[in-house]
């Protein structure tokens, strides 16, 4: 097969990769830009640890070809923090325990970051449709949908860049 | 995944070509969230997909009152449902678009693709047989259109022919007093495939108490969506009162001729097929009601 040439913009920079067509967005995410933050659960799209922001919309990145985001924009979890640090989502993360493997983490954390920008004030049950397709199969969904809740309400007071 | 080769097809010309020539081996690239699932588990096989996003026409999404809607066969569920004017007028199309998958797949998967996979259990076909949509397809011939209710053939099989591929769905304007509703079965609140889905559509007089017109369509009862000719012709001047509604669930029932497997028995989805067209008639004759 023959290998092509991508160009993204990823976490704000201009990145040029290479990859086989049948390699997904987040094997190139993991294994050739060393980007280990996005987690590969299923494979499938079930579970929602590989989310990243694909031209501001949340996706599966196990579901998506890196070819097919040749021009376009990606945020994984290693593009959230601001340069002063932790964002709200994470700081309130780490104040409601609201992990313990981790392994979902990153997912959930991407795919809170997407229902902020698209929803400041979502209710609870607006935060827990939207996590829907996140997965997680320790901590339960309470504590992280508390730290979502929680992370909202910080940024409506001091939004984050 | 197994290899293949990729082209990002700009024109609906050069998708034509391309499947043409490569025939079965070639496959059509959507939101993938069916596809790559399916390449993934060795499910399918494909030498070649091609990928429709980049084509401007398959991304068109518009709505007017006169001429209704027309959604490109690459417009992702997440676009649809979040237009106030379309959910007004399209509310069974909306109710089954939005409980396909989670916000991620959303923001991916297509009624293009939705149709296309022609699963029995597909969530929008059904509301899209009850909004009365057809297909508009592009092929070596040029184009033709087929009512939703035709497409799929049997279970992941549709009508398209070598070098056809679907351009976009349009939904007539719905008339007035017009009412639609689709509910389905899982076992719970999210993320998870139809054991039974029903959808219903009707349109009432003036005054709200006789039904003019309506249709009746079931997911998973049936090696396709099914459309429930039987029960939609027996709404057609009735009452919208409590006994016709018992009649014409009675009626989709026995049209259903679902099979066991491992989400339900054959006896259970009879059972929930009579349920359903209950609730979905109650649903839409409501929102007939409410709308001008
Ligand atoms: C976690 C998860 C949850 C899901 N939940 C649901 C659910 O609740 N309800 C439901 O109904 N489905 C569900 N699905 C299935 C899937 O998301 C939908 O069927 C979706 O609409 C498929 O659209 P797509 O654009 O991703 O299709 P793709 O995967 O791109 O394509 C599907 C098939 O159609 C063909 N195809 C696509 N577009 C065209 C075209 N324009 N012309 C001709 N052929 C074409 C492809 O070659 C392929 O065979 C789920 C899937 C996942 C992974
Ligand atoms: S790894 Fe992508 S959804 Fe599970
Ligand atoms: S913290 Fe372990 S899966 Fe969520």
């Amino acid at each position: 097969m023959s290998k092509t040439l991508v160009q993204a913009r990823i976490n704000g920079e201009e990145v040029a990769f290479v990859c086989e067509p049948n390699q997904t967005l987040l094997e190139v995410l993991r294994n050739t830009l060393g980007l280990t933050g996005t987690k590969e659960g299923c494979s499938n799209g079930n579970c929602g640890a590989c989310n990243v922001i694909l031209d501001g919309v949340l996706v599966n990145s196990c579901l998506v070809l890196a070819v097919e985001v040749a021009g376009k924009s990606v945020t994984t979890v290693e593009g959230i923090a601001g340069p002063n640090g932790l964002h709200p989502i994470q700081q309130k993360f780490l104040e409601h325990a609201a992990l313990q493997c981790g392994i979902c983490t990153p997912g959930f954390i991407v795919a809170a970051k997407a229902l902020l920008d698209h929803n400041p004030h979502p209710t609870e049950e607006e935060a827990r449709r939207w996590l829907a397709g996140n997965l997680c199969r320790c901590t339960g969904y309470d504590k992280i949908v508390r730290a979502v809740l929680a992370a909202a309400e910080v940024l409506q007071a001091a939004p984050a860049t | 995944m197994q290899a293949f080769e990729y082209v990002a097809a700009t024109s609906v010309t050069q998708a034509v070509s391309l499947l043409k020539e490569r025939g079965e081996q070639a496959r059509v690239l959507s939101g993938g969230t069916d596809l790559l699932v399916q390449l993934k588990e060795g499910r399918r096989y494909a030498s070649l997909l091609i990928d429709i996003k980049p084509i401007p026409e398959v991304n068109e999404l518009s709505y007017s009152p006169e001429t209704g809607l027309r959604i490109g066969a690459a417009v992702p569920c997440f676009h649809l449902s979040n237009q106030a004017a379309i959910r007004q007028a399209y509310p069974g199309l909306i109710d089954a678009v939005a409980l396909i998958g989670g916000v991620q797949i959303q923001g991916r998967a297509t009624l293009g693709g939705n149709l296309s996979n022609a699963s029995p259990a597909a969530d929008s076909i059904p509301a899209l047989i009850v909004h009365h949509a057809v297909c508009d397809i592009a092929g070596p011939a040029g184009r033709r259109e087929l009512a939703v209710e035709r497409f799929c053939t049997a279970p992941g099989k549709n009508a398209l022919d070598v070098g056809e591929f679907l351009v976009a769905i349009r939904v007539p304007p719905p008339p007035a007093h017009f009412g639609a509703a689709y509910l389905r079965f899982i076992p719970r609140n999210e993320m998870d495939i139809a054991v039974v889905g029903a959808a219903a559509s009707v349109t009432l007089n003036k005054q709200g108490d006789i039904i003019l017109s309506g249709r009746i369509a079931l997911g998973a009862v049936a090696p396709t969506p099914l459309l429930a000719e039987e029960a939609g012709a027996a709404l057609a001047g009735r009452p919208a009162d409590a006994e016709m509604i018992e009649q014409v669930a009675r009626i989709a029932q026995h049209a259903a001729r679902p099979i066991t497997d491992m989400r339900g028995t054959a006896a259970q989805r009879k059972h929930l097929a009579y349920v359903l067209t209950r609730r979905v008639l109650e649903h839409a004759i409501e929102r007939a009601r409410t709308t001008t």
